[in-house]
């Protein structure tokens, strides 16, 4: 298959704006469905609201766009209810972590088998500009006019301290890194994060004088380095990429499967 | 191993938000923006397939056609 047949093409182009990370975020996914070959009719994308959700309507897939901050509330139940489907969740930084932190954790912990994806450009980019948990201190937001306070979450240590049990983490500049870090997360049994830094030259960007999309781009290229690597032992104020996380844990569907199996032999 | 060959890039102009996103990072120079601020091959005959355009293009307009190996 093509990955345009995985494509509502009829949207196109798209509501994102020039150089918005996820576009990229989008081409990434698509790929990596590509390269499992999945059939599209086993794959349900779940969404909240935000620029980053409405990817969901660019999907060929079952999609469901919901309300702010509970597309994993939604994959859990369609998951639940239809355990053989293919989850998939991409998420803002602030519908994954300001407004659904908490069904961030719960399904973490659960490790129920869905895939979120956090597209994190650390602003409330729809509304604005807002700044977010992710946002970090000393940055310009439009609620923020002399800079940031906050100390950010690190998604990474945060997905691993819930209980994720597939954590990784990339940019929208290592393209070809994050088709194989999203592959390897669907594949996964069990809940799965994949963070992948994505730029919002429109808000982010221009507010603190980051540049346009290039120039962001090229910022993730500088800013990061692969675990493991010297880089990031020279300098660890670099930005982690890799994957964190890869281990097995009882699966919350099976889990729940053999409860019913209980339930009915009384 | 023979050197890849580009048969044809497809840019879907009316998808091309010229971010210039393709131009800044193809490694051989190979695309530039035109008049009207639209992403074009300028210089097919350096470009080495490497398909980094296609996958970074956040407006999913370019696709990257081999020549088919002899
Ligand atoms: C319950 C509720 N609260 C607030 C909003 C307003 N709102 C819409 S999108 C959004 C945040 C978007 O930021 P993020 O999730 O990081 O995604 P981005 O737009 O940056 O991709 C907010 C606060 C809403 N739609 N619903
Ligand atoms: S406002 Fe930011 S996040 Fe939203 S589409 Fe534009 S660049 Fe992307
Ligand atoms: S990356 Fe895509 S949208 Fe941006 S200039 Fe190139 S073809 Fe156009
Ligand atoms: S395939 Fe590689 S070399 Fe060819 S135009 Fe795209 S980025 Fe440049």
């Amino acid at each position: 298959m093509a990955v345009t047949d995985y494509l509502r093409e009829r949207f196109f182009p798209h509501m994102w704006c020039p150089g918005c990370g996820h576009g990229t975020v989008l081409n990434s996914l698509l790929r990596a469905i590509e390269e499992l070959g999945l059939n599209k009719n086993n794959i349900v994308m779940t969404s909240g609201i935000g620029c980053s959700a409405r990817i969901s309507g660019y999907v060929d897939f079952h999609s469901l766009h919901t309300i702010h901050g509970r597309a994993l509330a939604f994959a859990t139940g369609v998951k639940l209810s239809k355990p053989g489907l293919k989850l998939l969740v991409p998420m803002g930084d602030g519908d994954a972590l300001a407004i659904g932190g908490n069904h961030f954790i719960h399904a973490a912990r659960r490790n129920i088998d869905i895939t979120a994806i956090i597209m994190n450009n650390r602003i409330y980019g729809m509304t604005g500009g807002q700044f977010s948990p992710l946002s970090g201190p000393g940055k310009k937001a439009t609620t923020a006019p002399y800079l940031t306070i906050d100390r950010e979450f690190d998604i990474v240590e945060l997905a691993k301290a819930a209980g994720a049990t597939f954590v990784a983490r990339s940019t929208t500049y290592h393209a070809k890194e994050s088709i194989e870090f999203l592959k390897k997360a669907i594949d996964h049994k069990g809940f799965s994060v994949v963070e992948i830094l994505s730029q919002c030259p429109t808000h982010y960007g221009r507010k603190n004088k980051e540049g346009d999309a290039p120039q962001m781009l090229e910022n993730y290229r500088n800013n990061t380095a692969k675990i493991g690597s010297k880089a990031l032992a020279d300098d660890p104020s670099l930005i982690a990429r890799g994957i964190f996380v890869d281990v097995e844990r009882p699966e919350y569907c099976q889990e729940y499967d053999q409860i019913i199996e209980r339930a009915m032999k009384e | 191993m023979a050197k890849a060959r580009l048969k044809e890039q497809k840019i879907i102009r009316d998808w091309c938000k010229g971010c210039g996103i393709c131009i800044a990072f193809c490694p051989k120079k190979v695309l530039e923006l035109d008049a009207e601020d639209k992403a074009v091959t300028v210089r097919p005959e350096d470009c080495i397939c490497c398909r980094l355009c296609e996958l970074r293009c956040p407006d999913l307009a370019i696709e990257v056609f081999k020549q088919e190996e002899e």
